[in-house]
């Protein structure tokens, strides 16, 4: 069939000229790339004098916003399924303090374990709640955020927990893979197997599926309550590696780290142009977002403005991002 | 009868619910290739019956054939694999996927590497629509098409499971008259390819179009099955309703129209967005005023601007004589004006709350002492309504989501007529409601126009349109293209031509 026969249905008598396909473009899916592109320059003028643009202060954003970026990829597969993640900050620090102790006890392998432990508990606690006894996820990882700070502060007597191993310490985030920031792959890593599961693969599709409209997908042969399940299950041990490097990077565990990353997260997922009402996502978008959040921070930090202010004019950017790629 | 002809043979069916019997022995077969239309009112069995061919529902007794063998449908996916597919009345597709993404769902062609190959499937699906000999672009996304494209795709993916039976429920509930015209003409494709189609609606002139046997149920029994050319209209209706309703389809002239009178509702010059292009009208106390023309002429729009949901441009609107701004519908109930809207389960009712609660929702207002709201007062009003409006309901605590479609609709039209307002705009009022409540309705809209009340009615069926409106507007493009009082309209036939603009 040749391609001037397929009538795509919006088009009309009109021709179909480049004005017209400017406007069906859906661009709220894309402001994301407009917005990163916009702050990038204004920080670029604005900041030229304090070292903005040196490479050292950009490869600095990447390494800064490498756990959020973790944590993010495995939130979109979770908001995309139109679930929410609300535990991944706090899992991230247990899961720095149980790598920690595991490591100085046992050594590299149980530490890693035990870290890859907390994910794989806290995501299947958390899945199985939301999946099988239908808890609004919200309540669930809501609980769940308490339970593991909890847990971690516990289990520790509030006391941060250092990390000696320098094995450990090269692996996940102090080190370089050759020339490059070990963060830095760390996060390229999951994001490229983030994109390519979610756009490329049945699993993915299906997670698409049950956030756009369950009840099709159910009718369509989908296990919605599996999909639901196993993207808690990846969000959980996406939170995990995130905890492992923060741990690595700042060599020890603490269960204050990753305190409130969720919500970074989640406004990196959201910014991306992941659907809020479930049904599309973008792991692309979703790094991008990350990275647009740690730009803003990175900037208002060198402009000089301190972490009070940081926090009212990234929350005021936010939420500006959100209503602009908002649904109609 | 030739056994090996069957594609479906459903045999002594009975289910019950809870102890309520839904369907009693109920047999029903579909034959290689025909057009089978299923009929009966709300509560008939209908669906109950369709679900339990499709897996989701399984028989209390009764087998199942397909194909002559025996099966046991024990899921939607048992139902698949037997040839059944489905086309949904509320839709199925997800919207945020592509056409070809959607017809593909959970069986993606894969390539080498074991990913998803979206070009295959996309070349697939042009191959499908090919075949069905329609244009649909399988990499446009489902959310920006219209619903007579939705319903391509569903049955696209029904036909690249190899469904060799489709059911079909209401198809044509919410297309225009040609895109239900162009899906006729692909039902006849279909079944020339040997494809054999259950075909449920409420419409009398389709079932006679396409079908070639009916089978018509009643209370959970079945009624009659018989070749469509041995079966007459009025038949149908009695076997749906259970009684004669001679003439209730049927114009009643009325002798109510205050010609005499200033006119309720003025417009002059309206223009809104695209679909509302210099129209102008008058409405008088009494009048019921029918609004036609075919999808996206402009009625819906026109309506949700005398209700103050979108702006108007330019033009004016007079209510009693007096210039109106109606930017609100706050503004537009304030001045007298209520709409009914197309979407009752969308946009009119609230599903999960009481009857009661959906009931006085307009009227929080009258309700109040002090600060708070007088529940007795709003017990007392609310019954009065459902009284009024014979919504059957068990009690006025029971979610409205429990009631049939033609009680929600009542409760719907009781609710804005509880704000006792002057004009009524009534959005396809009977969509989707079975022929006895249908003519309850139109009987409800009659009365209020005798209370001096005036009435706009939008409705895509000439014989709903036909038998209440005093007058006719037919809208073409956002504008109206002929204003004809009901007594110069002879038959549908002309109403339908006038609509085409021919």
């Amino acid at each position: 069939m040749s391609k001037s026969n397929t009538i795509s249905p919006r088009e009309t008598a009109a021709s179909r000229n480049f004005g017209t396909m400017l406007k069906e473009l859906d661009w709220r899916r894309y402001v994301i790339y407009l917005g990163f592109v916009v702050v990038f320059l204004f920080f670029a003028i604005l900041l030229r004098d304090q070292g903005f643009l040196s490479p050292n202060n950009l490869l600095n954003i990447f390494r800064q916003t490498a756990t959020i970026t973790v944590m993010a990829v495995g939130m979109t597969y979770v908001i995309a399924c139109a679930e929410i993640d609300l535990s991944v900050g706090s899992v991230a620090g247990l899961s720095s303090v149980c790598t920690a102790m595991a490591l100085s006890q046992w050594g590299l392998v149980p530490g890693i374990l035990a870290g890859l432990a907390v994910g794989l508990v806290v995501g299947s606690v958390n899945g199985a709640l939301v999946s099988l006894l239908g808890i609004p996820s919200f309540l669930v990882t809501l609980g769940m955020l308490g339970i593991a700070v909890g847990v971690a502060q516990w289990i520790t007597a509030s006391a941060p927990q250092p990390i000696l191993n320098d094995t450990f310490n090269m692996l996940f985030g102090s080190g370089n893979f050759g020339p490059v920031p070990g963060l830095i792959v760390w996060s390229a890593i999951f994001v490229a197997i983030g994109a390519v599961v979610l756009n490329r693969t049945r699993f993915g599709r299906q997670v698409l599926a049950t956030g756009g409209n369950r009840n099709a997908a159910e009718f369509t042969g989908i296990n919605t309550k599996r999909i639901k399940f196993q993207v808690l299950l990846i969000s959980g041990m996406a939170a995990s590696v995130a905890g492992m490097l923060y741990a690595g990077r700042l060599q020890s565990g603490r269960f204050q780290w990753g305190a409130g990353d969720e919500l970074s997260a989640i406004a990196a997922v959201i910014l991306g142009g992941t659907s809020l009402f479930g049904g599309f996502g973008s792991v692309i978008g979703t790094l991008f977002g990350a990275l647009l959040i740690g730009l803003i921070n990175n900037g208002l930090i060198l402009a000089g403005l301190d972490s009070s202010q940081q926090q009212v004019v990234r929350g005021a950017i936010i939420i500006l991002a959100v209503a602009l790629a908002r649904k109609k | 009868m030739n056994t090996s002809d069957n594609v479906v043979e459903m045999h002594s069916i009975s289910k019950g619910f809870n102890g309520v019997s839904v369907l009693k022995d109920v047999s029903f077969d579909v034959r290689k290739g025909e057009v089978h239309a299923l009929a009966g009112g709300n509560g008939a069995g209908k669906s109950t019956l369709m679900k339990i061919l499709q897996g989701v529902y399984q028989a209390d007794e009764g087998e199942i054939l397909i194909g002559g063998q025996p099966v046991a449908i024990k899921s939607i996916q048992d139902a698949k694999a037997a040839g059944i597919g489905m086309v949904f009345q509320e839709f199925s597709l997800v919207p945020s996927l592509t056409v070809a993404q959607n017809i593909f769902l959970a069986s993606e062609p894969l390539s080498a590497g074991g990913l998803i190959d979206d070009r295959a499937a996309v070349r697939r699906a042009k191959e499908i629509f090919a075949d069905m000999e329609v244009n649909v672009d399988p990499r446009a996304e489902v959310s920006r098409l219209g619903t007579a494209y939705w319903q391509l795709t569903e049955i696209a993916k029904a036909l690249s499971q190899d469904a060799q039976v489709l059911i079909m429920d209401e198809p044509t509930a919410s297309l225009a008259r040609h895109e239900s015209e162009a899906l006729f003409e692909l039902i006849d494709r279909l079944k020339q390819r040997g494809i054999s189609i259950i075909y449920i609606s409420h419409r009398m002139d389709e079932v006679y179009r396409l079908a070639d046997r009916i089978t018509i149920l009643r209370d959970g029994r079945r009624l009659l099955t018989d070749a469509l050319t041995d079966v007459t209209p009025g038949q149908i209706v009695e076997g749906i309703v259970g009684k004669k309703i001679e003439g209730q389809m049927a114009y009643r002239a009325r002798d109510h129209v205050a010609h005499d009178g200033p006119p309720l509702l003025e417009v002059h010059g309206l223009n809104a967005g695209r679909r509302v292009r210099d129209v102008s009208f008058a409405l008088r106390p009494g009048e019921i005023l029918g609004l036609a023309g075919l999808m996206g002429s402009g009625r819906t729009e026109l309506a949700r601007v005398l209700f103050g949901i979108d702006r108007l441009d330019s033009g004016e609107v007079l209510i009693r004589g007096k210039k109106t701004n109606l930017a609100s519908p706050q503004q537009a109930i304030d001045a007298g004006v209520a709409l009914i809207p197309e979407d009752r389960r969308a946009q009119g009712l609230i599903l999960d709350h009481s009857v009661r609660d959906n009931l006085l929702l307009p009227l929080l207002g009258q309700l109040r002492r002090g600060p708070l709201l007088d529940s007795a007062k709003g017990k007392e009003l609310s019954s009065s309504l459902i009284k009024k409006f014979a919504v059957k309901v068990a009690h006025p605590h029971r979610p409205v989501r429990l009631l049939s479609g033609g009680n929600q609709q009542k409760v719907v039209i009781a609710k804005w007529l509880g704000t006792d307002p002057d004009i009524l705009i009534l959005d396809e009022p009977t969509a989707g409601v079975d022929i006895g409540t249908k003519s309850e309705i139109l009987d409800m809209i009659r009365e209020l126009a005798n209370a001096g009340k005036a009435v706009i009615v939008i409705s895509s069926e000439y014989p709903e349109l036909l038998a209440v409106s005093d007058r006719v507007l037919v809208l073409k493009d956002g504008t109206v293209i002929r204003d004809i009082p009901r007594s110069d309209i002879a038959d549908e036939e002309y109403l339908q031509l006038a609509v085409q603009g021919v």
